[in-house]
């Protein structure tokens, strides 16, 4: 190996790791717990584990079934509809959240039905909040299920077959017992890319405190204002995101 | 009741045409090389790959007739010992044999108690909690079975039982199938590339080749009659039967072989050609077993030549056509073979 290589990998992980460390070393340790438990801090907090926790849910709920079918059901046009199921992961987040606000908003596509018909406004709501974060998590949740879809050995489900198995009963007693570590590791990976979702959030449902106001959005808006505050919620959000690596590492990261 | 079926489905590069017939209480041996089509003639007959033409009629009721019946494999009363067993990894072996009850209409604690005397029946009562991952090979095929008969099928069907099992394991296991084959009401097909576990375990071969039945009759039958080298290659084993005291099985001719199986009673002997070296001079080494003959016949089958040997203990030896030339053989010639005691399978008869 050439040892240019190692100097660039060297300076490549600095990069990585710097912001980290800057952020860690801004942290005022000292004041932390009274910084958390300010008014904004603890609404912020509870309303992202609230959001998230049902985006995760959602995910799950929505996300299983369309993996399921990318996975197991031929039909024309598979490639192009999964390219559009995962085009939210690469897709600007603020362009989901404009594109959420004319689908789902009160004057858009769906969205003048559902407060016609139903009195149902997600704009500057909780709801709306979880929509827009459920958006960009789906399709983390729908790619690792589909992944543990495809790498299982459909012979088991033969087997469950000839044991008198109806097909709904291979699903609940074989099928996702067996893709349970996949399903694990999507739903992990959903929560944590909901809870870190700022662009859509705050272009589709708004910035209302208490009710739409994520802890991202908390985080950038009282950086100027009340900078300790921001700075020990975006220490809570690295924690949980470090415990979903945790998580993941038997899976992702093998041994060592 | 009987199995009356006739499998005809194109899959890939597979056209498959072959004709399976068996009553009750048999054992049928579906031989043939890897690709021949066994494994898809089996998922015919469980259900899991329907018929293009033909049809499969289990004790009168059509299964499939490859147009508008084609009953669901959870319909079917067959059983399945996969390759590989397939037990679920993720329940107990008991769930995994209390499963197949259960999905049958069975409530919980029923099936747990059924699954746990079928266990206790194999001697596996002491690994019914654990997970199939942490048993042997030899008790993973035995639950494997226990859970494909827990729903008493009237056609079990056995794909490579034996395949994933080490060379030492297999001779047991293969006794203790047989042992329990011969409990189990109904039809009884196995699927198999190995000459071995068809002489042990079946009454009649069906021998497949490129989708194609080329041969049916009792194993005797065919080895000693092969109607082509294909099938002389895959079955044209010795086969030898006689009485064994557990070293030594003493044949009907009153010759003895020396065998490393410790099984007592009435026995088959088998060993393979390939096993039996040929010598001009009486050999002196490791082999138990050294026999003076007469060579009574020379076949070649390509690229080898099978040596007809008579004597007390008759037998056939494969050899290079090189060697042949080397020993100068021709018919009535002297000749010494030698086989080791390791060699022979040795099977209760």
């Amino acid at each position: 190996m050439p040892w240019p290589w190692f100097a660039v990998a060297a300076i490549t992980f600095a990069f990585l790791v710097l912001p980290l460390v800057g952020l860690l070393g801004q942290v005022p340790w000292s004041t932390l717990g009274s910084d958390l438990g300010t008014p904004e801090a603890t609404s912020a907090l509870r309303l992202s584990l609230v959001c998230s926790v049902w985006a995760a849910a959602l995910s799950v709920c929505f996300g299983v079934p369309l993996a399921w079918v990318l996975a197991r059901v031929e039909f024309p046009g598979r490639s192009l509809v999964r390219a559009l199921v995962l085009l939210p992961m690469v897709l600007p987040p603020v362009v989901g959240g404009v594109g959420l606000f004319y689908a789902l908003g009160r004057d858009g596509l769906v969205g003048r039905y559902l407060f016609d018909w139903f009195d149902i406004q997600l704009t500057f709501s909780t709801a709306g909040a979880v929509i827009a974060e459920t958006f960009v998590a789906l399709p983390f949740l729908v790619i690792t299920v589909e992944a543990a879809l495809r790498s299982m050995d459909r012979r088991y489900e033969d087997a469950a077959a000839t044991l008198g198995a109806s097909p709904w009963t291979v699903t609940r007693r074989v099928t996702l017992p067996m893709i349970m570590p996949g399903l694990v590791a999507g739903t992990a990976l959903a929560w944590a890319r909901a809870l870190g979702e700022f662009g859509a959030t705050i272009t589709f449902a708004g910035n209302v405190s208490g009710r739409t106001q994520t802890t991202p959005l908390a985080v950038y808006l009282l950086l100027e204002s009340r900078p300790n505050v921001a700075i020990g919620l975006s220490v809570v959000l690295l924690a949980l995101c470090v415990g979903v690596l945790a998580l993941l590492r038997d899976r992702w990261f093998g041994v060592g | 009741m009987s199995l009356d079926a006739r499998l005809g489905l194109r899959m890939g590069t597979l056209d498959l045409d072959v004709e399976i017939h068996a009553e009750t209480g048999e054992t049928i041996a579906v031989l043939g090389p890897n690709g021949a089509g066994k494994t898809t003639a089996l998922r015919a007959l469980a259900g899991l790959a329907p018929i293009d033409t033909g049809y499969i009629r289990l004790n009168g009721e059509m299964l499939d007739d490859g147009a508008a019946v084609n009953v669901a494999p959870e319909r079917r009363s067959v059983g399945v010992v996969f390759q590989d067993s397939l037990l679920f990894p993720h329940l107990s072996a008991l769930e995994n044999v209390a499963f197949g009850l259960r999905s049958r209409g069975r409530t919980r604690s029923d099936a747990r108690r059924a699954a746990r005397v079928a266990l206790d029946r194999v001697d596996l009562g002491a690994v019914a909690d654990a997970k199939p991952r942490t048993l042997s090979g030899g008790q993973t095929q035995r639950v494997a079975l226990a859970r494909a008969l827990a729903t008493e099928p009237a056609l079990l069907l056995l794909d490579e039982p034996l395949a994933a099992l080490d060379q030492s394991a297999r001779s047991t296991v293969r006794r203790e199938l047989r042992q329990q084959l011969s409990t189990v009401e109904g039809v009884r097909i196995l699927v198999t590339h190995d000459p071995f576990d068809a002489a042990a375990l079946a009454d009649r071969l069906v021998i497949v080749e490129g989708g194609r039945v080329v041969q049916t009759g009792s194993f005797a039958e065919i080895s000693a009659q092969p109607r082509s080298a294909y099938v002389a290659e895959l079955v044209g084993v010795n086969l030898l039967r006689g009485n064994s005291d557990g070293g030594r099985v003493v044949l009907d001719s009153g010759a003895a072989l020396v065998v490393a199986t410790a099984v007592v009673g009435a026995v088959s002997t088998v060993f393979h050609p390939r096993a039996v070296s040929l010598h001009s001079l009486e050999p002196t080494g490791s082999p138990r077993n050294v026999m003076a003959g007469r060579v009574s016949g020379i076949e070649r089958l390509g690229d080898r030549v099978r040596v007809q040997v008579a004597g007390p203990i008759p037998l056939v030896a494969e050899i290079t056509p090189a060697a042949l030339t080397d020993l100068a053989l021709g018919e009535g010639s002297p000749v010494w073979a030698a086989l080791k005691a390791t060699d022979i399978a040795v099977f209760p008869s």
